[in-house]
């Protein structure tokens, strides 16, 4: 059982009326206030200045493997230890990385990926064996179901992309030791994504580790002789340079080619939304828009390309997780710039490394709320999905509707201030429907949802007057929320019951102001039958 | 004999979605015991065992073993699977689920039929959200599509289907087996009121008189405006050779329609993209509508991922007079509604015309001209189909003249 979750938390209610722990794996926490009601303050977090009087004058920092890069860089029990997940479920490093520290002997390790995949179902042992103490970051999967029966020691804490820049940036977590997978370094640390046989495209997620982290350690199995052009993460912050044979699992990092939904449904749903944005006028000369690589997402873009086509505008830039989709809008002369935050396909690896108009970008650059702006809030239109949303339009990504852990925040959260946001989601899934009374765990507040689109009917915040009427003369179906949920629960047999959740918090799902917005409690797990 | 009371209904396998698997054990002592094991079940758990033992409630049965193996089946389904069970097991009675789906009324005898969606019986995932697609008509296929052993099950899925589903605008329609198989789908569906039934590999003008007559006699309505109407499929040279006997056989007859896999193969001759082998046919089959005063409907195109190709197809079509044609996918009615839709070009021309017209009428001219020209009659009358088929397409709205 979670003996060692923070003894007798003590339990606050947030101003969505949400219970949430006071104290986060010893932190204090404070609880979400509302939007733009929690401001940063403070300086910016500092990892300690070296000498280079330290580091080889030739810029060679190789050293023979992750053991003793980790031993160099001090590793003790308790640390934070990072990671980044551009390799995706081909990620050999976290894993290998852990496995040297259990081998030298480390203990309740905290281990904060930016995101986990099913590839880092080993981690499951290693907090069975207490070399990791608990995991901040997302968690699905086999590690999603550790933590959410209650097994993880500590609190699992769920960041936004740019949630997690700012509390490394903050310094409300602190990294000793980032290991960063680099698919091209040279010795000196500099590194890249977008060549080597392991070529991801953007490692833009591993750009705060690289600042701000006590240690950094590039992990490659491409190395080239200095200077590693172009480099997204310097040389200069890094300590160690290891070489390994393979970094991952080519397959598994980015997909040959990214196949659009055959589902009639879904494609309806992207169909709807294409012409959502045409009919409420956002889809005009320099407009931008964001869409991941999500069926319905790529479904979109091909819709939206046609219209575009159509009405002879082009976008002035668009956001990835880039595909051979938006790569295509660019050949064509439909955008002026990819802006890439992860890059899904060849397709997508290949014009990152090659078109200067592809530009890789950082949860810095586009994400981070704690700081002198960001991309999100400039873009015209986001195309996102959910797991739930309420008649309010407040909206979960991170857990099913049972209360199992489910997906990470990614960077949901930081879209939400885009111009639009629109959430793309089918009506059911399963029977279970996707419009509720209450959303099992609040992750974006319904304020900033301004669109569900689903095969039933679209949705329309009640708060955007505007989009309501520029849409008066579409023929789009625009129908209150309240009456697609009834449609739904007329189909699926009623609403689902309320599952049945144990009383202790398993993670928090933190704001982009780092705030706690909602808790993650227990699930019981099943009881075989007899 | 007392054993083997058990019977099972269903699919089960890793890759099944919105269906389950039942088994049920009829007994003679124990009440009713359900176990359900479901995807969905921490949140519709005690939705599905109460959905089985009102099933089992219905068919009068006390006594029961019920294991249920869901993958996220709908209330109709849950229904049909383990009503399905229970009849294997020896049940015999009726457990139709309470109605959900609002009744409308019958449609009308000329309505639009560009498009008409064929849903397998059997296959409940398929059936949820067709209607969102927006033919013309949904045409839950009891024939071809479903396995000869499942026709039991399907009967029930299509029974709860109809009871339960909305599937907004769109004619209900249900293809039944060949007669006389097809005399037991009518047991179960037409108590239902689909707008139409299809009846398959019609040959000669007293099948759909015995159809007709089956229907009527089900519902107890022994004369006046029929309650189903009725689509003869030609699929054979025989059913062609009496396509205008077989549209004039009863008022119920609305449209014919023609199978092109069926017929090519009793010619012998491979069904092609051009489609000349059944050029003879189709043209026959048109004329013989019209003749009848029913609508002509064209077969399906089956290569869904060729939207040029179907394009193409039903271009053509609507240029031998058909007025619609089957889909196997929801992504063939929009080419198809396009395709069968005049064109702006043709709407204009048309509007024109009968404004001419009109405007003869009202000055009590005997000639209608448009500019220079004279406009013969037949041309006005096509005029007027064009516009009237615009208006029922949503291309134009208003009333005539206005």
């Amino acid at each position: 059982m979670s003996a060692t979750v923070e003894d007798r938390v003590e339990m606050v209610v947030n101003a969505a009326g949400r219970r949430v722990p006071s104290v986060v794996n010893g932190r204090r926490a404070r609880p979400y206030a509302g939007v733009g009601a929690t401001l940063p303050e403070g300086a910016k977090h500092g990892p300690p200045i070296r000498s280079s009087a330290t580091y080889p004058a030739s810029g060679d920092k190789r050293v023979a493997d992750l053991k003793t890069a980790l031993q160099l860089c001090g590793l003790r029990d308790g640390m934070t230890l990072s990671t980044h997940h551009h390799l995706r479920n081909g990620d050999r490093v976290a894993v290998e990385a852990l496995l040297a520290a259990a081998d030298l002997g480390a203990r309740d390790l905290m281990w904060l990926p930016s995101a986990s995949f099913p590839c880092h179902e080993p981690v499951v042992d290693l907090m069975k064996s207490g070399v990791v103490h608990h995991i901040e970051g997302s968690m699905n999967g086999p590690l999603g179901a550790y933590c959410s029966h209650g097994h993880m020691r500590g609190l699992g804490v769920l960041r936004s992309h740019g949630g997690r820049w700012q509390a490394i940036q903050d310094g409300e977590v602190h990294v000793d030791i980032a290991v960063i997978a680099a698919p091209t370094a040279d010795p000196f640390g500099n590194a890249d994504g977008s060549h080597g046989p392991s070529a991801c495209g953007s490692l833009g997620f591993a750009l705060a580790d690289s600042i701000y982290a006590d240690r950094v350690i590039v992990v490659t199995d491409n190395l080239v002789p200095f200077p590693c052009v172009p480099w997204q993460i310097q040389g200069n912050n890094v300590d160690f340079v290891v070489e390994v044979g393979s970094i991952g699992n080519a397959e598994q990092i980015v997909s040959g080619t990214t196949v659009i939904t055959k589902s009639p449904d879904r494609l309806l749903i992207a169909e709807y939304v294409a012409r959502f944005m045409r009919d409420s006028g956002i889809l005009r000369d320099g407009f931008s828009f964001q869409a991941g690589a999500g069926g319905i997402a790529l479904a979109f873009v091909q819709y939206i390309k046609q219209m575009m086509i159509d009405a002879g505008v082009k976008a002035r830039f668009v956001r990835g997780g880039s595909t051979s989709y938006l790569v295509d809008l660019l050949r064509e002369g439909l955008t002026d710039y990819i802006l890439d935050g992860q890059t899904f396909d060849l397709a997508g690896v290949s014009s990152i490394g090659a078109d200067p108009r592809h530009v890789p970008t950082s949860p810095f650059t586009s994400y981070n709320y704690h700081g002198k702006g960001n991309f999100a809030s400039m873009v015209d239109a986001v195309v996102l999905g959910a797991t739930e949303v309420d008649v309010n339009f407040n909206a979960n990504v991170v857990t099913h509707s049972d209360g199992m852990l489910l997906h990470g925040i990614g960077g949901w959260q930081n879209c939400l201030f885009a111009g639009c946001t629109i959430l793309a989601v089918p009506s059911f899934r399963d029977r279970i429907p996707v419009i509720v009374d209450e959303v099992t765990t609040l992750t974006g507040p319904g304020e900033l949802v301004d669109v569900i689109v689903t095969e039933r009917g679209i949705a329309v915040n009640p708060r955007r007057l505007d989009l309501i009427e520029a849409l008066k003369d579409s023929d789009l179906p625009i129908r209150p929320i309240d009456e697609i949920k009834t449609e739904v629960e007329r189909l699926v047999g009623g609403p689902p019951s309320k599952p049945e959740l144990g009383e202790e918090p398993v993670a928090v799902v933190e704001w982009v102001d780092g705030t706690v917005i909602d808790t993650v409690w227990r699930v019981p797990e099943p009881t075989e039958p007899g | 004999m007392t054993t083997a009371r058990a019977g099972e209904a269903g699919r089960k396998g890793d890759d099944v979605r919105s269906d389950l698997h039942a088994v049920v054990e009829i007994a003679d002592r124990g009440g009713i015991e359900v176990e359900v094991t479901s995807k969905v079940g921490g949140l519709y758990g005690a939705s599905i065992e109460e959905t089985a033992r009102s099933t089992l409630s219905g068919l009068h049965i006390e006594h029961a073993r019920v294991r249920i193996d869901d993958r996220g089946a709908v209330p109709y389904v849950i229904a049909a699977r383990v009503e399905a069970a229970a009849r294997r097991a020896g049940a015999d009675g009726d457990a139709r689920p309470e109605r959900v789906a609002e009744r409308r009324p019958h449609t009308e005898r000329h309505r639009p039929r560009r498009s008409r969606l064929y849903l397998p019986g059997d296959q409940p995932k398929l059936q949820l959200n067709a209607g969102l697609h927006r033919p013309d008509g949904v045409i839950l296929d009891l024939e071809d599509s479903v396995h000869p052993d499942r026709k039991d099950e399907a009967r029930l899925v299509v029974r709860n289907a109809l009871r339960c589903l909305d599937f907004g605008s769109a004619e209900l329609m249900v293809r039944i087996n060949q007669l006389p198989l097809g005399l037991a789908d009518l047991e179960s569906v037409a108590p239902e009121r689909p707008d139409l039934v299809l009846l398959p590999k019609t040959e000669t003008a007293s099948q759909v008189a015995e159809l007709d007559a089956t229907i009527r006699e089900i519902l107890g309505q022994t004369q006046g405006e029929p309650e189903v109407w009725i689509m003869p499929i030609l699929e054979t040279a025989r059913g062609i050779e009496n396509a205008f006997e077989i549209a004039s056989a009863s008022t119920s007859v609305v449209a014919l329609t023609i199978g092109l896999e069926d017929y090519t193969a009793d010619l012998g001759v491979p069904k092609t993209l051009e489609g000349a082998e059944s050029l003879y046919a189709r043209g026959r089959l048109v004329n013989a509508a019209r003749a009848a005063g029913v609508q002509p409907i064209d077969s399906v195109f089956g290569d869904v991922g060729d939207e040029d190709g179907l394009r193409e197809w039903a271009r053509r079509s609507r240029g031998l007079g058909f007025e619609g044609m089957g889909c196997v996918h929801p992504r063939q009615i929009r080419p198809i509604h396009e395709a069968f839709e005049p064109s702006t070009a043709e709407i204009e021309k048309a509007l024109q015309i009968v404004a001419a017209f009109e405007h003869a009428e009202a000055m009590g001219l005997g000639v209608v001209s448009l500019g220079t020209r004279m406009v013969d009659a037949p041309v006005v009358l096509r005029a007027q189909r064009v516009v009237e088929a615009a208006r029922r397409a949503g291309l134009i709205g208003g009333e005539p003249g206005s």
